[in-house]
């Protein structure tokens, strides 16, 4: 049980590290280049050591390649969000800047965890993931406050992307397992925080909050949309090519 | 019996593949080489999750121990997180003189909030950040106003 919630946050790590590493030669400028891959070797750096550990407790003998590359789509926890597609550079940022605000007081919390390596997992995690904030949110906030194009783009992404947040401070029944173990904070304790940030950098941004959204959930049990298929057919294609190979 | 304290010499002197000017002593990710039999336990702090230079510093340290006759393992230390608050007086230097603006302050990302950065040529603190990433994980780019110099800035974490 402990291992699947482990493996719901690995996924998110991974996907979204998937995600914006599809940016790497093709961001609008070359510190974006920089920027982004940046962002998600951190990502998949936590991944690995959440992967690596959620193996060692479900103690089946699967290793990180094992539980990155070989289980299929029904099969990820990954929450909605990480999955939606880059589209354009507002809505990249802006779902980075979402799932980061939410990371960074979760993994603060999980620094008091009472698994060791997720208590040394989360104390990296937060200092690089409070840099993503930064990143991103200078970012929306000079696109929502900028020229009509690229407050027209904020808001486009606002309005697509908003519905994936709630998803966020949900528990699944495993998440719950790990939150009473104290292995993992409460995820809807993450709501006051998350609030804040947001709040701030969109009234700097210009942008409106959206009301009464309708939240989308299901990647906790396995319910995604069709995007992750395209993820996983790429990014786990060589592995499956070639069973078995390391380097 | 082994050397350890040999041992964490040879580990410390080992240096950073990307930034060759300073050691792993330097870097201050060097936690402690305890006895495990005949075998040095080096443990050692990563420095960013997703850092590939990570891999590379261990493999290193554990090839200098053998050459040096020490049988050794290597144990990555998690926690506490490392912190550019322990690279060392004299790394800091040795990055300066290398072109690196070493880290300043704590290790706090504040939204908008940027300390004063010294260019490493002329020690002007009229510098602009050009790009919050540079060309690895640990450093932005900057540019001085004064000289002009572009430059690397290690990065506070």
């Amino acid at each position: 049980m402990m291992h699947e919630a482990l493996l719901e946050i690995a996924d998110d790590c991974l996907v979204l590290g998937h995600r914006l590493s599809e940016w790497c030669g093709h961001a609008p400028m070359l510190e974006e280049d920089l920027a982004l891959p940046n962002m998600a070797l951190d990502l998949i750096g936590v991944a690995r050591g959440l992967y690596a550990r959620a193996g060692e407790l479900e103690d089946a003998g699967r290793g990180e390649d094992d539980l990155a590359y070989f289980r299929g789509e029904r099969e990820f926890r990954n929450c909605l969000l990480v999955e939606r597609p880059n589209e354009d550079f507002a809505q990249t940022m802006l779902r980075q800047l979402y799932f980061a605000a939410f990371m960074e007081p979760f993994w603060r919390a999980a620094s008091a965890s009472s698994d060791e390596v997720v208590h040394g997992i989360a104390g990296k995690a937060a200092k690089e993931v409070a840099y993503h904030i930064r990143h991103t949110g200078e970012w929306v906030i000079r696109m929502g406050d900028g020229t009509v194009e690229s407050a027209a783009r904020m808001a486009r992404a606002v309005d697509a992307l908003h519905r994936y947040t709630g998803e966020l401070f949900e528990s699944s029944p495993a998440a719950r397992a790990a939150e009473a173990a104290g292995v993992l904070p409460v995820r809807e304790e993450m709501r006051g925080d998350w609030d804040r940030v947001i709040g701030m950098i969109f009234t700097e941004a210009r942008l409106v909050l959206p009301e009464d959204t309708h939240m989308h959930s299901g990647g906790r049990a396995g319910l995604h949309g069709e995007d992750l298929g395209h993820i996983l057919a790429e990014m786990q294609s060589v592995a499956r090519a070639h069973p078995g190979a390391v380097w | 019996m082994i050397d350890l304290d040999r041992a964490a010499e040879i580990a410390g002197a080992v240096p950073d593949p990307e930034i060759p000017v300073v050691t792993v002593a330097d870097l201050g990710i060097l936690r402690d080489v305890v006895a495990d039999g005949d075998i040095a336990v080096v443990r050692l702090s990563p420095t960013y999750s997703g850092c590939p230079a990570v891999l590379a510093i261990e493999l290193a340290v554990e090839a200098s121990l053998r050459d040096a006759g020490i049988p050794a393992r290597i144990e990555r230390v998690m926690a506490p997180a490392w912190t550019t608050d322990w690279i060392t007086a004299g790394g800091r230097e040795k990055l300066r003189a290398y072109g690196i603006a070493p880290p300043v302050g704590g290790g706090k990302a504040v939204l908008f909030a940027a300390a004063a950065v010294a260019c490493p040529r002329c020690g002007s603190k009229a510098t602009d950040r050009v790009s919050e990433f540079g060309s690895t994980p640990c450093k932005a780019h900057y540019c001085c106003r004064d000289c002009r110099e572009p430059f690397d800035h290690f990065k506070c974490i």
